[in-house]
């Protein structure tokens, strides 16, 4: 993304939770950045890269990304890593000796929960890593506080010495709101100074640190007791006071104005003296956190009385909607009536595939092949698991679709005897952590089909650069890796990679038909772009010609959404079957006139479309004539 | 609940609506309020539903609006409206554009889409002002304008004036010169005009 001229300080500006991190970690002087795309995070490097001053990249996995930001610590840098809630079991296995060694520069990982699963395969509570890695965890509940943590986050990072989380959730990442900004600060680094005993954790210099770590657990339990961020706040109506933190405790000042209430900001180590504090102050204490019975369970086991789960649910969001009336039931009041009207149920609308989507291809072909289990991945082409294609049997985690493919073909049961496996993964993915598992594919003689999907971009966060396009995060070109070597390098054999093009489907069939016959591992690469990335360029649309459509409804298993049905009937077929008939028309003004519809069309009814221009009217009156 | 203001923003992805909540944000804060804006919209990319909510006021606390507490439904797309009906306060007003935006799973047949579903809220006793967005864009010239209009539409359901949302709808659209300018105020202000007939026409 281009540089941009920052606000000033003590601007009051509009920005989202991550708007504000990027800020904050521009003004806290930090040298380096990085990450891998998943939403909700991914646009606090994508703002940070438009600062000047701050090295940002796309880093191929969240491991490498903590792992890049863990180096610049070392060598005195500020650094910041950010990822979603799942990206952090990636980059756990660094996470977890890194709490050993400590930094020396500041070190901030933002990491963003999907509470609710809006975009997400599970719904993880991050603040577990602070207790399994003893790390201090913040938790904002606002824009301002995200980034005035942030800042903070610094300054607690290199007191201690010891990298901080910062904990986010998509209403914190994705929510706009007022912040007033500050000024940069400049932030040298002191360079890295060699100390094997820190720095190289063999078992005999990591069992050295251990000891350094609880002391250093019990110094930040004081900090948590002391710091202004877990405050209380004295309230009248004392017959519930609440714990809460992050988007619920907003939701608890909106609920229950007159309530005490212990705001956790530093919510790990929990802050154990403080909300005793609070517990005196109201006839009964109840914790409102999301999503998992963290600081509830801490402070059951430190001998205090007080509620959570035990009236709340156990997942997603604790919205006013959620809220009111389960405490409501806990006072033994009637419970608000929430909701005027229930909400009327109608048709859903799940994420599906663009208008032109080279995927679309790619899923319309598998869905007409008989006899496959199709390992997915986590991409775009996940939604190859919906209508019409259905596609798509198995997703779990990025790259999984590997491993997974050869598992169910080592694994196979009497009936799968006869199933032909294969796995479907994008070029971002594969990058990421799926190239391991092709090599153990290759290695352990699999009989699997892949399918890599090379669109050129991480296309389900919005189109982001990686190692495959030949771009970097701020547009500038960079080494593009060439997907058929590198298979090959990985040990496919030269005839065993192909390289399609998915919008010419004979083609396409033709060869994921013959490659999955062949008992060894096949790698089949598309190659086209993402339709929303500028890589992308839109042909001639086309339209339907009403006469010659038949109402076969073919074009409409290629599921695009540009074609839309105008009248349905039936037709009893020469064998007396009678078959169901849809009529077709195409919104030219969406088509980016890919053809894909053209090719299962058997009246070839599909036409290119021209719009009626008055001087065509002109011509043909002439022509008439 | 509080005396903010809560105006939620619907359709589907790709359509405009959360530039269009964040310019109606920008308005707010305009005004001296304090403004949240937040959205469910999972995978809108893709299609997807997107509803965006607008809070503001003196203090806003939870970014949600609350079922039941909407005081205006801005709906992009005629069965939104009708999926997010119950969000509206009893004598809130939903302003709905008429445009149908079918999504496949209804192509292949697996669902229906409303016959009438403007019909359909008004009969559940949702107050519903209806006009064509889209149209009202063409007929001046060009599609993208539909924003523009949909932002005039609510132009006159805010509790500051039309003027100062129209501000901010020019503001975005300064750089790209006078034309597009004038286009745009034209835009809002033939999107303000549809509901006040659409209106008097009820009344």
């Amino acid at each position: 993304m281009a540089a941009v001229m920052p606000a000033p300080a003590q601007s009051r500006l509009l920005m989202s939770g991550n708007e504000a991190v990027a800020r904050a970690v521009w003004e806290s002087g930090v040298k380096v950045a990085a990450a891998y795309p998943g939403t909700p995070a991914t646009e606090m490097l994508e703002v940070i890269s438009t600062y000047p001053d701050v090295y940002a990249e796309w880093s191929v996995n969240e491991k490498v990304s903590l792992e890049v930001a863990i180096g610049a610590a070392y060598a005195g840098s500020r650094s910041f890593c950010c990822m979603k809630h799942v990206g952090m079991n990636v980059a756990s296995d660094a996470l977890m000796t890194l709490t050993l060694t400590g930094v020396i520069g500041g070190l901030v990982i933002a990491v963003a929960d999907d509470v609710g699963l809006s975009s997400s395969q599970n719904e993880q509570d991050s603040r577990f890593w602070g207790r399994f890695a003893h790390l201090p965890v913040l938790e904002p509940s606002d824009s301002q506080e995200a980034y005035e943590m942030t800042r903070f986050g610094y300054a607690l990072s290199e007191k201690f010495q010891v990298p901080v989380i910062l904990r986010m959730t998509t209403r914190i990442n994705h929510v706009k709101s007022l912040v007033t900004v500050g000024e940069r600060e400049a932030h040298g680094a002191a360079g890295f100074q060699k100390n094997p005993a820190r720095w190289v954790m063999t078992p005999a210099g990591a069992g050295k640190r251990i000891p350094l770590m609880f002391d250093r657990d019990i110094a930040l339990r004081q900090v948590a007791d002391e710091s202004e961020l877990n405050r209380v706040e004295p309230g009248s109506d004392k017959r519930v006071g609440f714990i809460a933190s992050g988007t619920a405790y907003m939701h608890v000042k909106e609920c229950f104005p007159d309530a005490p209430v212990l705001k956790l900001g530093l919510s790990c180590p929990v802050p154990v003296e403080k909300a005793k504090a609070l517990a005196a102050l109201a006839d009964q204490v109840v914790v409102v956190e999301e999503v998992e019975p963290l600081v509830e369970n801490e402070l059951k086991a430190a001998g205090l009385n007080v509620l959570g789960k035990d009236i709340l649910p156990r997942s997603g969001e604790l919205a006013p909607h959620v809220l009111k009336p389960a405490i409501a039931k806990l006072l033994g009041e009637p419970v608000p009536e929430t909701q005027v009207a229930p909400p009327m149920q109608i048709f859903p609308r799940p994420p599906t595939m663009c208008v032109a989507c080279p995927h679309l291809g790619v899923y319309y072909t598998l869905s007409q092949i008989k006899n496959l289990t199709i390992s997915g991945d986590i991409g775009c082409y996940t939604l190859g698991a919906g209508h019409p294609w259905n596609a798509l049997d198995t997703t779990i985690s990025m790259g999984a679709s590997m491993g997974i493919a050869l598992g169910l073909d080592k694994g196979r049961g009497e009936s799968d005897k006869d199933k032909r496996i294969l796995a479907v993964i994008g070029d971002s993915t594969f990058m990421h952590m799926g190239m391991q598992g092709l090599l153990d594919i290759v290695y352990n003689k699999g009989n699997v089909t892949i399918l890599l999907l090379d669109n050129r971009a991480v296309g389900m966060t919005g189109g982001q650069n990686n190692p495959g396009n030949g771009y970097d995060l701020h547009d500038n070109e960079a080494p593009r890796i060439d997907f058929v070597n590198l298979v090959k390098a990985l040990g496919v054999k030269e005839e065993r990679v192909h390289k399609v093009d998915p919008y010419q489907l004979p083609v396409l069939f033709k060869t994921i038909r013959e490659e999955i016959k062949v008992p060894e591992v096949s790698v089949v690469i598309t190659d086209q772009p993402c339709v929303l990335t500028k890589a992308y360029h839109k042909m001639k649309p086309y339209e339907v010609d009403e006469d010659k459509c038949t109402g076969c409804g073919n074009c409409i298993e290629v599921g695009c959404p540009a074609i839309h049905v105008t009248r349905r009937g039936k037709e009893v077929k020469a064998s007396g079957r009678e078959v169901d008939l849809a009529f077709v028309r195409i919104e030219s003004s969406v088509c980016t006139g890919c053809g894909l519809c053209l090719q299962p069309c058997a009246p070839k009814a599909i036409q290119h479309y021209e719009p009626v221009s008055p001087i065509k009217l002109v011509k043909s009156a002439e022509e008439v004539a | 609940m509080s005396q903010n203001s809560n105006i939620l923003v619907v359709g589907i992805g790709g359509q405009g609506v959360m530039t269009a909540t964040e310019i109606l944000a920008e308005a707010a804060i305009a005004m001296g309020h304090d403004a949240k804006k937040t959205e469910v919209a999972g995978m809108a990319q893709r299609g997807g539903v997107v509803s965006s909510h607008l809070r503001f006021g003196d203090r806003v606390l939870s970014p949600q609006i609350t079922p039941g507490t909407a005081d205006v439904l801005l709906g992009f797309e005629a069965a939104e409206g009708l999926r997010w009906r119950h969000m509206l306060r009893p004598n809130g007003i939903a302003l709905m554009n008429t445009a149908r935006l079918v999504p496949p799973v209804v192509e292949l047949g697996l669902f229906d889409y409303p016959d009438d579903p403007i019909a359909e809220m008004k009969a559940a006793g949702t107050k519903v002002v209806a006009f064509d967005a889209t149209s009202i864009a063409l007929e001046l010239g060009d599609i993208r304008l539909g924003n523009t209009v949909m932002l005039g539409a609510i132009g006159d359901h805010l509790p500051f004036s039309a003027e100062v949302l129209l501000e901010c709808v020019l503001k975005r659209f300064r750089r790209k010169g006078d034309k597009v300018v004038e286009m745009n105020r034209k835009a809002f202000e033939a999107g303000r005009a549809a509901v006040g007939a659409a209106q008097a026409a009820v009344a």
